[in-house]
């Protein structure tokens, strides 16, 4: 089993937009995958149609006193489940914070989740905290979303400096732009003058569609809704790269 | 893709409460008409009613911390043709709808075939193996008791023809856990039927599905020939989904309530298999009649007669076929059987009919041995070439090959006697003399209890004299007919085992049958290492193998050798218990009359 995380400090970067798309192409390909809302506001929870209710809330999951499993959702796409987000979420320091071992919370939380699923997709909130720490100590890799801007740059960057003077597992971080308007010159200057050789920077790419921005409204990932699209060409191109980058074996051969 | 929500998208607008049944409407039917499927849009329009009166149930799709859960599938049936107007009613009407029933994915049609041996293994051991193929696809898919699936497997290339033995299924877990079950039988095809699937959605207020609709509308083939034989009622089944559990349970809940809809109680391939107006289970090698003690015993003979006389018939199809070993094995045994009854027949049943047809089955008996004996060499082939020290596993295949031959001859004059006009004469000629001797009032001179106990008592006594009668000096023709007497005494157990008391019963054949088992691995043994000498003399003969084979043939003479010694040592202490007075007293139970 491997565990994606969509992270970026920054917020409205596309880790939602993401994070859905990877879970649905990855499930349409036969791997058996959990997509877990971690963020209070419940985007991806939304577009699932899933209410954004836990049982106990946050307090009671990373507790332990109601198992993960109980809270699991079906989504309406084969071999998609949903953990969906609830609104104490926003308060997820603190009860991870009261946690004997509190940096690797969340991975023990979802270590006993490996024998049914083959992928485990983080949607993160933005921020740096506590929950930052424990999705790094979870995840194998970070998919990080950046707006082609100088300051984008400038994020990866300190991300990738952060992570280097993490003491504990360090994830694989694969960068990609996203949103990214060819129309604007920022966003071309910015793209053209990057190195290309750059290793934790896809090839691949996420044009900015009115497409993606109607998921919210259609409440379902635009790669299911429309396959055929521009859209859901670019985010199959991102989920191979992940996927390679991940190291995970075809569906066939995870277990 | 399970669901198709590009389909739906359009549809997906929230509709206003007071035309959502109409938009439901328009979504099946445009679903359907599309694909141009006739059975498919029975179908739907069943389900159609239906959801126009599900959808009005009052189902919140907020559970309660112990509402009941739906954890598996829950299947419901149609009873109602689509044509009939109070379908769909009896659901209690609520002003508050929560659920609405949308179209799921494509309609599309399989073609469905059941397995499983003549005698029904698969079927007895709870286990149901169905070949579904699609258009371009094909699987395999082993269930148990509740539905579930214990193992599947892709069938499609090369495509499997039936009937089938395990060694020609595509090797994988599925086959693995046959073997136990199958032993040497082949598959055949028990029902084919073709099912016109559709899946509908149930959803909540957000268009969230809670669970699956899954409508399915078989129709079974004629088992020989064109044509369908039957459909029987449209399957609904309620699919819950991981996290709607409670919410699936209400909805199946509302579903039992409604008029035409009735909980299944029987299987798809129980369903199927009525169709074609049998039963699962309806063939068993054993016999089984019921007699009643107060009964004449010439009729009694001849219930016990005429069963096993349809038992060997209903194997003769298969024999000749060759489909696996088994038929043959069974046809064996009624024949053996048959002439069991007819040797302890003479007090009750009419002089003639015993000299007519005592050697007719007689004949028919030896007819089939030549064949068996190269069945049963060929089955025990693999254990042999395993137990090989000195020789190498393909240095013994030249004798395989020759067994192969032989067993192709043998067959072939099996099949020539089974077609000749002396087997049909004994067949027609049995039939009509059998169904004579049950018309014919009987002779009165014996009831069947009492004839029961006087024949099992003379077949023991048999036993124990002849048996008494064997010392280690005894040649092994003195064990093989102990043997003999053994077997008629065991048929005679078997024969009358309806007025007899289970455990006794139970308890007789088992003394008998760890006898039974030494004797026979010492005659098997015995013979099989004189035929092992004539082989190998044929093989120098027609200089079919070299030298090594016949090495490798003598060392299975020698490990043939010692089990033989060793099942001789062994007769001599189970005859002693046999005939000790707990040994005895087992079979002398039997012997008692009741009345
Ligand atoms: N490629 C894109 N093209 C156009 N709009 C997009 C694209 N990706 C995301 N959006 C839109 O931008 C907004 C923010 O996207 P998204 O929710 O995926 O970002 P996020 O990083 O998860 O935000 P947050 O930090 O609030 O969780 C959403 O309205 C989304 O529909
Ligand atoms: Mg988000």
């Amino acid at each position: 089993m491997k565990v994606i995380a969509t992270y970026n400090i920054k917020g409205g970067v596309g880790k939602t937009a993401t994070a859905v798309n990877i879970a649905c192409l990855a499930a349409s390909e036969g791997y058996r995958v959990l997509l877990w809302d971690l963020d209070p506001q419940a985007a991806a929870t939304f577009l699932f149609r899933v209410r954004p209710k836990v049982k106990g809330g946050g307090k009671a999951l990373i507790a332990g006193k109601r198992p993960v499993d109980d809270a699991i959702k079906a989504t309406d796409f084969d071999n998609l489940d949903l953990l969906p987000a609830d609104f104490t979420y926003r308060h997820l320091d603190l009860h991870l914070d009261s946690e004997r071992k509190s940096g690797t919370r969340l991975r023990n939380l979802i270590t006993p989740l490996r024998r049914q699923y083959d992928l485990i997709v983080l949607d993160c909130p933005p921020s740096i905290s506590l929950l930052s720490e424990n999705v790094l100590q979870a995840a194998d890799l970070l998919l990080v979303p950046l707006i082609p801007t100088t300051l984008s740059v400038r994020t990866l960057d300190q991300l990738t400096g952060f992570i280097a003077g993490f003491d504990g597992r360090r994830p694989q971080i694969l960068a990609f732009f996203s949103m990214l308007d060819r129309r604007k010159r920022l966003h071309t200057e910015t793209v053209e003058q990057l190195p290309a050789e750059r290793k934790d920077l896809a090839a691949a790419w996420i044009p900015a569609l009115s497409v993606i921005e109607r998921m919210s409204v259609q409440r379902a990932p635009v790669t299911a809704t429309a396959p055929r699209s521009q859209a859901a060409r670019h985010y199959r191109e991102l989920w191979a790269e992940t996927r390679k980058r991940a190291n995970l074996p075809p569906p066939a051969a995870v277990g | 893709m399970r669901l198709n929500r590009v389909a739906e998208a359009a549809a997906a607008e929230p509709a206003a409460a007071g035309n959502q049944a109409e938009s439901v409407k328009r979504g099946v039917l445009g679903t359907t008409a599309s694909r141009e499927l006739p059975v498919v849009l029975a179908g739907a329009a069943i389900a159609e009613k239906l959801i126009l009166h599900v959808f009005l149930v009052n189902c919140s799709d907020k559970a309660q911390e112990d509402a009941p859960l739906l954890t598996a599938p829950q299947e419901f049936v149609l009873v109602s043709g689509p044509d009939r107007a109070d379908t769909g009613q009896g659901i209690p009407e609520f002003k508050d709808p929560r659920f609405l029933v949308l179209p799921g994915g494509r309609p599309r049609t399989v073609r469905r075939t059941w397995l499983d041996t003549f005698d029904w293994r698969l079927f007895r051991a709870g286990l149901t193996l169905e070949l579904v193929a699609g258009r371009s696809t094909a699987e395999l898919v082993l269930t148990g008791c509740d539905g579930e699936q214990v193992a599947a497997e892709p069938a499609a290339d090369p495509p499997i023809r039936w009937p089938c033995r395990l060694d020609q299924l595509p090797a994988g877990p599925l086959r693995e856990r046959l073997v136990p079950v199958l032993g040497v039988r082949a598959l055949l095809p028990v029902a084919r039927a073709t099912s016109a699937l559709a899946e509908l959605r149930a959803v909540n207020a957000d268009e969230k599905t809670i669970a699956i609709l899954a409508l399915d509308q078989m129709r079974v083939a004629r088992p020989a020939g064109a044509g369908t034989c039957g459909a029987p009622p449209a399957r609904l089944s309620v699919r819950p989904l991981r996290g709607y559990q409670a919410q699936a349970a209400k909805l199946a809940a509302a579903l039992a309530l409604t008029t035409g809809v009735d909980q299944a109680t029987e299987s798809p391939f129980e369903a199927a298999v009525a169709a074609t107006g049998r039963r699962p289970g309806d063939y068993t090698g054993k016999l089984d009649v019921r007699l009643t003690g107060a009964m004449p015993a010439s009729l009694a003979l001849g219930t016990v007669l005429g069963r096993l006389f349809d038992t060997a018939l209903a194997n003769l199809p298969g024999t000749m076929a060759d489909i696996d070993t088994e038929f043959l094995h069974d046809l064996r045994v009624c024949v053996r059987r048959t002439r069991s009854v007819l040797k302890a027949a003479a007090p009750v049943l009419p002089g003639g009919l015993l000299d007519r047809y005592r050697p007719e089955f007689k004949w028919l008996g030896d007819l089939t041995t030549p064949t068996r004996d190269f069945d049963v060499y060929i089955l025990q082939y693999p254990a042999m070439r395993q137990a090989l020290r000195a020789a190498s596993e393909s240095e013994l295949e030249p004798f395989l090959h020759f067994l192969q031959r032989r067993r192709a001859a043998a067959f072939r004059q099996l099949v020539t006697g089974l077609r000749s006009a002396r087997f049909k004469s004994l067949a027609a000629g049995w039939r009509a003399d059998l169904e004579r001797l049950t018309s014919v009032p009987p002779s009165r001179r014996y009831a069947a209890d009492a004839y029961a106990a006087t024949t099992i008592a003379r077949a023991h006594r048999r036993v124990l004299r002849d048996g008494q009668a064997i010392t280690p000096a005894s040649p092994p023709q003195a064990l093989h007919e102990l043997r003999k007497r053994c077997k008629e005494l065991r048929y005679l157990i078997e024969v009358f085992a309806s007025l007899r008391d289970q455990a006794e019963q139970a308890r007789a054949i088992s003394e008998l049958k760890t006898l039974q088992d030494c004797l026979g691995e010492f005659q098997d043994t015995d013979v099989q290492s004189a035929e092992l000498r004539v082989f190998a003399n044929a093989m120098m003969a027609d200089r079919s193998a070299p030298a090594e084979t016949l090495l490798a043939m003598g060392e299975i003479a020698g490990a043939l050798a010692v089990r033989q010694a060793a099942a001789r040592q062994e007769f001599a202490r189970l005859f002693a218990g046999f005939c000790g007075p707990h040994g005895r007293a087992g079979i002398e139970a039997l012997t008692k009359a009741r009345s």
